[in-house]
């Protein structure tokens, strides 16, 4: 865990409003789990004040320069422009100064080898699961299903195929893949594959739907959470989360950046739905 | 002059950064705002909690508190509201699983703590009096009275004359009582706790504030109302800092909106003993860190050997 100045090496569109950068970020490739996030500092003026929460899509090596000097080690973001500090994100280039605060969170437990996996990412959620599926050791029996609203919204597909991980895309227009919510996808395949375990990030809706297929299965779910988050590291306590057992009279919140963004299902209380979301939950 | 990592390097005597006040000494005037920092532990692999002046600890209560429904803050122009409902382990688990973290440092510990009742409060301070390695407690008394009304007990003058009172009677350590700034004249309630027995006063607590979502039409607090703090409130803190040091004979800790060395300044010139960082710390981890090294820079600069010198210094 560290914060440190660094640059930009890359920054894409790779779908409309969809980024992909790449950043120079020296001891992430052998610290950083799948799961985890960084705190991503904007800029150094004002405005955004705060620093944005990204996940990380992938650690790496770029091959060395001819200079003899080591290979420069980077993680990759994918985010999607929807506010102020996104919109300053997309017009970084190479060479840009950000600050970077990680690799922060508890990520996915990747569980025994020799068991079946799915993976369900909605839309922008598809994030921490590239570097999950690369990290899994049998991707021949991983599954990545993934759902967005329209085509626009299903992202690096390419990447995960890359991997050897089956995929099977949704959208609930139509415009590509499987008509319909990815949810419908993850029933048939938890009925094809019962003992799988299943790992999610997507929306809230998304993950309560998953959350209750996966218990009417009886099948062991990990999701990755988002909140608005101001500090990252558990100190100002705003990410909260209800946990299980909740209750007015024996409060149990657990932070999304601390003891999250990676839980078990079974770890929080999946009533907290009912109550007015932020208005993020619907858009990704 | 040569600079390098932003410490001096060459062989200029260095400034006495040290301040005394109210029975502590603190190797110099910079510590975190209460809420900001969590116990010191959240932050401890960042910033090297030996290189503070003190660490104050999260708002402590006589049982744990769970805290208001999310969303909890939201970002404004040049600041953040924050309505976390003062969610703390309770006094008894703070003593137990967190103090014991803290007393590795040889850093003074100033434990802030509030209360529903008055005697609520008095019952927080008497159990951290027993513990010897806490340095001093800091009073919230922007919180509502329950049974008064939820009247916050810093608005009403005499509330806060009766349960700082109250704390004084069952406290040997120093007494620190923070101000809410949400009153009409903060002289007043100033003026109430050094009557009451208080040993110093900070200021501000977060101004009262609130965001809407012009698409859902809805507070983007669940809490509806939250408490502003960030740089946007910094000149307001600036003048009501100034007022108080005017009011009392009391030492004062500066708080609101301090980002750099420079806004800390304005604090210690208008007559600040120290001064507490808080929302810069989510900005920027290493925020103290470089703010104590800038002071001492701006001593060395102004060629000022002791920052006492610089303290109360504002020509009028
Ligand atoms: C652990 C974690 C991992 C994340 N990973 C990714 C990722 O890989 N890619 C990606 O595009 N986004 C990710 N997010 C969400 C991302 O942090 C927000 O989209 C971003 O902060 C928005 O900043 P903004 O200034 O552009 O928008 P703002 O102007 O701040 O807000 C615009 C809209 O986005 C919503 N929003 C703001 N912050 C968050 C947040 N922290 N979580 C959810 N919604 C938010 C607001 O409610 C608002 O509706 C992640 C969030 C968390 C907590
Ligand atoms: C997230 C958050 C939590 C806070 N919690 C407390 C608290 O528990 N007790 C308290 O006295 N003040 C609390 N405060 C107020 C700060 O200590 C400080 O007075 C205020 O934020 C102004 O300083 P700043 O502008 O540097 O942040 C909190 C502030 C924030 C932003």
């Amino acid at each position: 865990m560290k914060n440190y100045k660094t640059i930009v090496l890359s920054n894409q569109e790779i779908s409309p409003g969809y980024y992909r950068m790449q950043i120079l970020a020296p001891g992430y490739d052998a610290q950083a789990r799948a799961g985890q996030f960084v705190m991503f500092r904007v800029q150094r003026s004002l405005p955004p004040l705060l620093r944005r929460p990204f996940g990380i899509f992938r650690t790496g090596f770029l091959a060395p320069d001819c200079d003899g000097m080591p290979p420069k080690e980077f993680i990759e973001i994918v985010y999607k422009v929807v506010g102020l500090g996104t919109e300053i994100m997309q017009d970084l280039h190479q060479g840009d100064q950000i600050e970077l605060l990680g690799p922060l969170g508890r990520g996915f437990d990747l569980g025994a080898p020799d068991e079946d996996k799915i993976l369900v990412g909605g839309g922008i959620g598809l994030v921490p699961l590239y570097m999950l599926a690369e990290k899994l050791d049998n991707k021949a029996r991983s599954r990545l299903l993934m759902g967005g609203r329209t085509r626009d919204d299903i992202i690096t597909v390419t990447e995960f195929e890359r991997l050897g991980v089956e995929t099977y895309v949704s959208t609930e227009d139509g415009s590509l893949g499987e008509e319909g919510l990815v949810t419908q996808v993850l029933e048939r395949k938890l009925q094809k594959y019962p003992q799988a375990t299943v790992y999610a990030c997507g929306p809230m809706p998304m993950l309560d739907a998953v959350q209750r297929i996966c218990a009417n299965h009886k099948a062991p779910l990990q999701v990755s959470l988002e909140a608005l988050m101001a500090c990252g590291v558990g100190a100002c306590l705003g990410c909260v989360v209800k946990g299980a057992g909740h209750s007015e009279e024996t409060p149990r919140y657990l932070c999304t950046c601390k003891q999250g963004p990676v839980f078990n299902a079974e770890e929080l209380d999946w009533r907290q739905l009912d109550e007015p979301q932020q208005d993020c939950g619907g858009c990704r | 002059m040569t600079e390098m990592q932003g410490q001096r390097t060459t062989s200029v005597q260095r400034p006495r950064m040290e301040v005394e006040f109210a029975g502590l000494r603190l190797r110099n005037p910079v510590m975190p705002a209460s809420g900001t920092f969590g116990y010191g532990e959240e932050y401890s692999s960042f910033i090297d909690l030996n290189q503070l002046g003190a660490v104050v600890t999260k708002g402590l209560s006589l049982r744990p508190k769970a805290g208001n429904p999310t969303p909890r803050i939201a970002e404004t122009t040049g600041g953040m509201l924050n309505a976390i409902g003062l969610q703390n382990v309770g006094v008894d688990a703070f003593i137990s699983q967190k103090m014991p973290f803290l007393e590795q440092y040889h850093t003074p510990v100033i434990v802030n703590f509030f209360g529903n009742t008055a005697e609520e409060y008095a019952e927080v301070a008497a159990r951290l009096n027993d513990v010897p390695n806490v340095a001093a407690l800091e009073m919230n008394i922007s919180c509502p009275n329950v049974k008064h009304g939820g009247i916050v007990f810093g608005t009403e003058p005499q509330a806060a004359y009766d349960v700082v009172s109250l704390v004084r009677e069952r406290l040997d350590k120093p007494l620190i009582v923070k101000l809410t700034p949400n009153v009409t004249d903060i002289r007043v309630t100033a003026k109430a706790v050094e009557d009451a027995g208080a040993d110093a006063i900070s200021l501000i607590n977060t101004l009262t504030g609130m965001a809407v979502d012009v698409k859902t039409r809805r507070p983007r607090l669940a809490n509806q109302i939250g408490g502003l703090s960030g740089p946007g409130i910094r000149p307001i803190a600036v003048r009501l800092t100034h007022q108080v040091v005017q009011t009392v004979k009391l030492p004062v800790i500066g708080i609101g909106g301090i980002f750099r060395a420079m806004d800390a300044l304005e604090f210690l010139i208008v007559g600040a003993r120290a001064v507490q960082v808080g929302t810069a710390n989510f900005v920027d981890p290493n925020a103290m860190s470089q703010i104590i090294t800038d002071l001492e820079n701006f001593c060395i600069d102004e060629g000022i050997e002791d920052i006492n010198d610089l303290i109360g210094t504002l020509q009028l």
